[in-house]
């Protein structure tokens, strides 16, 4: 191996991601030794589809984190978004291109507020997306009364199935509009992050803050950017969920907020700041996925689901702040 | 970081609000309710149901306050409170029926301390996973939080139980001189806390960790030990607003006050406390509770919607934590 | 040699307050001049007019290379290559070095990185002043003297013409400063201009050609490093003079208050053993990474040591904890004021009570607000601290008054041996002066002092005993009148 591979495979060992992928790997080879249902396409393309709405709300908290801020507001402005969309697909009748660009107007208008708010009132983020949240959710619920729309447009409600294929004697498997969403997500938010130079400073800013101001960086459109990157994809996961759910419930994703939160900073990212990865986002969700669909397959009751995810959150954020202070420890002494 | 994380703190510090702020919005709003229900708002029946409605929230944004003054956060309270309020209705619908007498009186009394080992327990949990082994408390409530969750999920199979007997029905819904019994344990969480922040040893050194934990620590303050009885304290707490809920609705659940985690943030931030730590009074935060409840009260007289309610106290929120950049612009 | 930058008449005012008053300043291509002053004598604002962060009022010249700049700012200031380093380097840590180097890359609208000529960047910059780090490392991974000489790199990428350094030996040992010298001649040799901007005086001779002394707002002058020495310079900058002398041994020495005896700790130090008597201060100097801070925070029970022993009295004790330590009498002022020492955002009267909170503590576990008053009252008097209300936070203090906060906080405990890191760093030259009084006075009062610094007069003029540590070893032990600085000096480096 070339003297940089051996490196940055080096850098690769000592991260956290590594860590991350040892544990699901195990996992995963412990569940599909013990149930032979695990590891069937079947049970892969269910869990994707089913994780593709906390999965498409993670990439866009993360991108906030990496920023070095905080929103709990998007589960309100899926809420909103998914409510107007829809609403106005059953009055006026609309297509694919139509909803999508809807959601994702009004998900990234509604983010956008939060960044108006946060730079130019000066208010710290999470103060502003508790208040937003509330806002966003109040007024919706006040404004529909909370109903249910359970008539969704044919073709809403049929969504796409792509690349059909048989697998096996009657199952068949293909890209649905869930996978397709996520698919999509995780390439544009990896695609930004590393591939672009404002995700680049996106990272600089959250890492410091003070010295992305004097280089000259463009702060307040790059807040915008971020949270209403955040809103955008608040939009496109309410409709996914929509979809899947074949119906529109205003009253359900709001509390939803921190199992996104915990799905991101499983993965890594860290609440201060410009510290934060796509694969490790991925890997914290499928850790979170994995591991509730390993109960349920295990046989154990579903009652008892959130009690391992969170044994398994505490456990795995114990280790690390454990390794971590030891590696300091050691280091301090060299 | 030092510098930014200065910076967030000062903008933090200066987004709070201010007692002057809260008394002012409080008046404001008493004339335009005054002026829009009126007599009907400062009727007895409105203030007792005001002061009924009250206890839960102040006693969990307590809760929330204590951890947040420390530069934390817990964001296990609701889910500590209703896994201690199932261990208690446990206790009291197994043993109650069929007893009597001295026997009567103890399982009750027992039911309750065993809700508060629960919480306590909790608190240990938290304490020592944040203090102890160094995980930041967002991401180590959270942990706890599912955790007390699920073990509250999976005894109860998500059910309710209900059916207690007098006295702890009293707790939530009886009366003392018309004062409603809850408020009054309310105010006995109240006063002593903030006794304990302004004038013990104790208070003192939670603030400082607020703003500063290592300086603390070079001070020979044993901060972990500090940040352990913090979360334990907190985690009480969450034991007695457990026993204030199931006493009210006569019931315990796994899920009751979900809702509440968030608003326990909000009203805490309303009253004043930094977000980031190190500063906030109890005074503050009971003028924010007065001043939520009184704009859901208002709301409900003016037949309004609950949820019309949660958009205005998130719209307040943003107002009085804007208040400070913008008296900054006048004052320049 | 041509004129890089010629300012003249350079006025500014901050609400009403004079910042700079019509300040005159020429920079040569390839000098390295050095800018010094007090806190407050307007250094800060004159680099962020040359930078053009902030403008100069009307009536102020400003030509670069011969072209006049009427209304400069930052965008103009860095096409004309004026860089400058802030003290805090204003890196990116979370980005790797290539992205450090190479920012500029990440500037302007929305377009694709380019890694590889990212790479190729930092590569040749970090080639041209001969350092070579991954350029795929973190820059949080470096140590601090790296990331100095990545922000250097930075500079130099962005085609710098002027380099203009704040504090920039502020956390470097003397062997990296060393470097950073060697570095800044050969920039000079590129026809590059370096502004100093620093206050240890032994280094601004020993590094410029020429000197700029503001005082007020105000310029001095602007002398040729070859003709003044360190004494006029602190005199320029103050307007007063001051004369030290060595100080005689104590003869009433008290006893022995802390004995040391073969003191190691793995990778730390190793094998030290000293005396601190009673009404004596002992003077500890050594390079950054000598082990000195190491072992002051030994002696304060934060590092328990591996091997030796610690006695107090004559009597062994086990130091596992500071609260140990200062049960004891032991009192520490760390050199880290701003992060350690202090809690800056919180006030004057919640930082003097902090070591005593159970002592103030009366009838129930409560204090009284009249006895945190009091004792507040009481300290702020005795150590003269300048504060108009003690309920103001303490970053609003000066230098010279947060380190009395401090030292109020650790004499209030009572200490019998106070350990002192680098006290009057960041201190004001005519505010220091305050300080060793102090320092004095507990001496008198029978405290054994423990004072670390890096700057030998220092620890030479304002102890009765020197001790000096290399390589994590006590090296020298020897009473302040039977040494020079000049001894110090090659105990110290060699």
């Amino acid at each position: 191996m070339p003297k940089a591979h051996v490196a940055s495979f080096g850098r690769f060992r000592r991260s956290h991601e590594f860590w991350l992928l040892l544990v699901i790997l195990g996992l995963c080879a412990g569940l599909g030794f013990a149930n032979a249902q695990f590891l069937t396409l079947q049970n892969l393309f269910d869990l994707l589809t089913s994780y593709a709405f906390v999965g498409i709300l993670a990439l866009g908290l993360l991108v906030v984190l990496i920023a070095g801020g905080i929103d709990i507001s998007f589960t309100a402005t899926a809420s909103v978004a998914q409510y107007v969309t829809l609403s106005l697909a059953n009055a006026y009748g609309a297509n694919w291109i139509s909803v999508f660009a809807i959601a994702i107007g009004i998900g990234g208008a509604l983010g956008a507020l939060n960044a108006v708010f946060i730079q130019k009132l000066r208010i710290p983020s999470i103060i502003v997306s508790i208040a937003t949240l509330n806002i966003f959710y109040g007024l919706l619920i006040f404004f529909t009364g909370g109903k249910y729309i359970y008539s969704l447009p044919d073709w809403f409600a049929t969504g796409i199935f792509w690349f059909e294929f048989e697998w096996g004697k009657d199952s068949s498997y293909g890209v649905n509009l869930q996978i397709l969403a996520l698919a999509l997500a995780f390439l544009v938010t990896w695609l930004l992050l590393n591939r672009t130079n404002i995700g680049r400073q996106i990272y600089a800013m959250g890492g410091n803050a003070d010295a992305a101001q004097r280089l000259g960086f463009h702060v307040f459109g790059l807040n915008i950017l971020v949270y209403g990157y955040m809103g955008v994809m608040a939009g496109i996961a309410s409709l996914i969920q929509a979809q899947l759910a074949q119906s529109v419930a205003p009253t359900v994703l709001v509390g939803k907020e921190l199992d996104v939160v915990a799905a991101v900073v499983l993965g890594g990212a860290s609440l201060m700041g410009g510290v934060g990865t796509v694969l490790g986002t991925f890997l914290g969700l499928t850790l979170l996925a994995v591991l509730q669909n390993g109960i349920i397959l295990l046989g154990v009751s579903s009652y008892w689901s959130p009690f391992f995810v969170g044994l398994v959150i505490l456990i795995s954020v114990s280790a690390t702040a454990w390794s971590q202070r030891e590696r300091r420890t050691r280091s301090a002494r060299a | 970081m030092s510098n930014a994380s200065l910076r967030r703190r000062m903008v933090g510090l200066a987004g709070s609000g201010t007692v002057g702020t809260l008394l002012l919005l409080l008046l404001a709003l008493w004339v335009v309710f005054a002026i829009t229900i009126g007599d009907r708002f400062f009727s007895a029946n409105t203030l007792q149901s005001m002061a009924f409605q009250m206890p839960e929230l102040g006693i969990l944004s307590l809760a929330m306050m204590l951890a947040l003054l420390s530069g934390g956060l817990n964001l296990s309270i609701i889910a500590t409170a209703n896994l201690s309020g199932l261990t208690i209705a446990f206790l009291l619908t197994r043993y109650i029926p069929g007893s009597q007498g001295i026997a009567w009186v103890g399982i009750q009394a027992l039911a309750i301390a065993a809700g508060f080992a629960v919480a306590a327990l909790v608190g240990l949990l938290n304490g020592f996973v944040i203090a102890y082994l160094g995980v930041s408390p967002i991401l180590a409530t959270l942990g706890t939080m599912t955790l007390c969750k699920g073990v509250a999920i999976g005894l109860s199979r998500g059910n309710v139980v209900s059916g207690f007997p007098d006295p702890i029905v009293f707790i939530g819904n009886g009366t003392v001189f018309g004062v409603p019994f809850a408020l009054i344990i309310l105010a006995f969480c109240a006063f002593p806390i903030a006794l304990m922040l302004n004038a013990t040893p104790f208070g003192a050194k939670v603030y400082m960790i607020g703003s500063n934990e290592q300086a603390t620590r070079y001070s020979g303050v044993n901060t972990r030990a500090v940040l352990l009885k913090l979360y334990v304290l907190s985690s009480l707490l969450a034991g007695v607003a457990a026993v204030v809920m199931l006493a009210r609705f006569n019931s315990a659940n796994a899920a009751y006050g979900e809702s509440y985690l968030l608003v326990t943030i909000l009203a805490a931030v309303l009253g004043g406390i930094d977000p980031f730590g190190g500063f906030g009074k109890v005074g503050g935060l009971m003028l924010a509770l007065i001043i939520l409840q009184v704009i859901s009260s208002a709301f409900n007289l003016l037949n309004l919607s609950q949820f019309l309610t949660l958009a205005i106290w998130g719209g307040i929120l943003i107002v009085v934590a804007a208040v400070p950049h913008f008296a900054g612009k006048m004052l320049r | 040699m041509s004129t890089f930058l010629e300012m003249s008449g350079i006025s500014k005012r901050f609400g009403g307050v004079h910042a700079l008053r019509n300040v005159d300043l020429t920079l040569e291509a390839g000098e390295v001049h050095c800018l010094v002053g007090e806190n407050g004598s307007g250094k800060s604002t004159l680099i962020k007019i040359i930078s053009g962060v902030e403008a100069a009022e009307p009536g102020g010249r400003i030509a670069i290379c011969g072209k006049e700049y009427p209304n400069l700012n930052p965008v103009y200031s860095t096409h004309c290559g004026i860089q400058v380093i802030y003290q805090d380097l204003s890196l990116f840590p979370n980005l790797t070095v290539a992205e450090n180097i190479a920012m500029a890359h990440h500037l302007g609208g929305l377009h694709s990185v380019d890694w590889v000529s990212i790479r190729a960047t930092a590569k040749a910059t970090m080639a041209k002043i001969g350092v070579e780090f991954d350029p795929d490392a973190k820059v949080a991974e470096l140590s601090i003297a790296g990331r100095q000489l990545v922000a250097i790199c930075r500079a130099l990428a962005a085609d710098a013409k002027l380099l203009i350094m704040d504090e920039p030996t502020a956390s470097l040992t003397r062997h990296e400063v060393n470097t950073l010298i060697k570095l800044v001649s050969e920039l000079k040799r590129a026809g590059i201009c370096v502004v100093f901007v620093s206050h240890r005086l032994d280094e601004v001779l020993e590094i410029a050609e020429r000197v700029t002394v503001l005082r007020d707002g105000a310029k001095v002058g602007t002398f040729a490093a070859d003709t003044i020495n360190g004494r006029k310079l602190s005199q320029l900058m103050t307007g007063k003079s001051f004369e030290y002398q060595v100080q005689a041994p104590e003869l009433a020495a008290g006893p022995i208050v802390l004995e040391v005896k073969g003191l190691g700790r793995e990778g730390e130090y190793e094998d030290v053993s000293l005396q601190l008597r009673a009404g004596e201060v002992v003077g500890l100097t050594g390079l950054l990474g000598s082990g000195r801070t190491e072992l002051a925070l030994s002696l304060f029970g934060m590092k328990p040591p591996d091997r030796g022993t610690i006695a107090l009295d004559g009597r062994p004790v086990a130091l596992r904890t500071n609260a140990d330590a200062i049960d004891r009498g032991i009192a520490y002022v760390s050199e880290d004021r701003l992060a350690l020492g202090l809690i800056l955002n919180q006030s004057v009267t919640a930082n003097v009570t902090l070591t005593v909170l159970e002592r103030l503590a009366g009838a129930f576990g409560l204090i009284a607000a009249r006895a945190r008053r009091t004792h507040v009252a009481r300290w702020v008097a005795e150590l003269g601290i300048k504060v108009s209300n003690p309920a103001n936070a303490v970053k609003t203090l000066s230098g010279g008054n947060q380190q009395r906060v401090v030292l109020a906080k650790w004499m209030a405990t009572n200490p019998r041996v106070l350990i002192l890191d680098s006290p009057t760093v960041g201190v004001d030259i005519s505010a220091k002066d305050g300080i060793y009084e102090i320092i004095r006075r507990l001496a008198r009062d029978g405290v054994a002092v423990l004072m670390i610094s890096d700057e030998i007069p220092e620890v030479l003029y304002h102890s009765h005993r020197v001790l000096v540590m290399r390589e994590g070893r006590l090296t020298t032990d020897v009473a302040a009148a039977a040494t020079s600085e000049d001894a110090l000096r090659q105990a110290v480096n060699a």
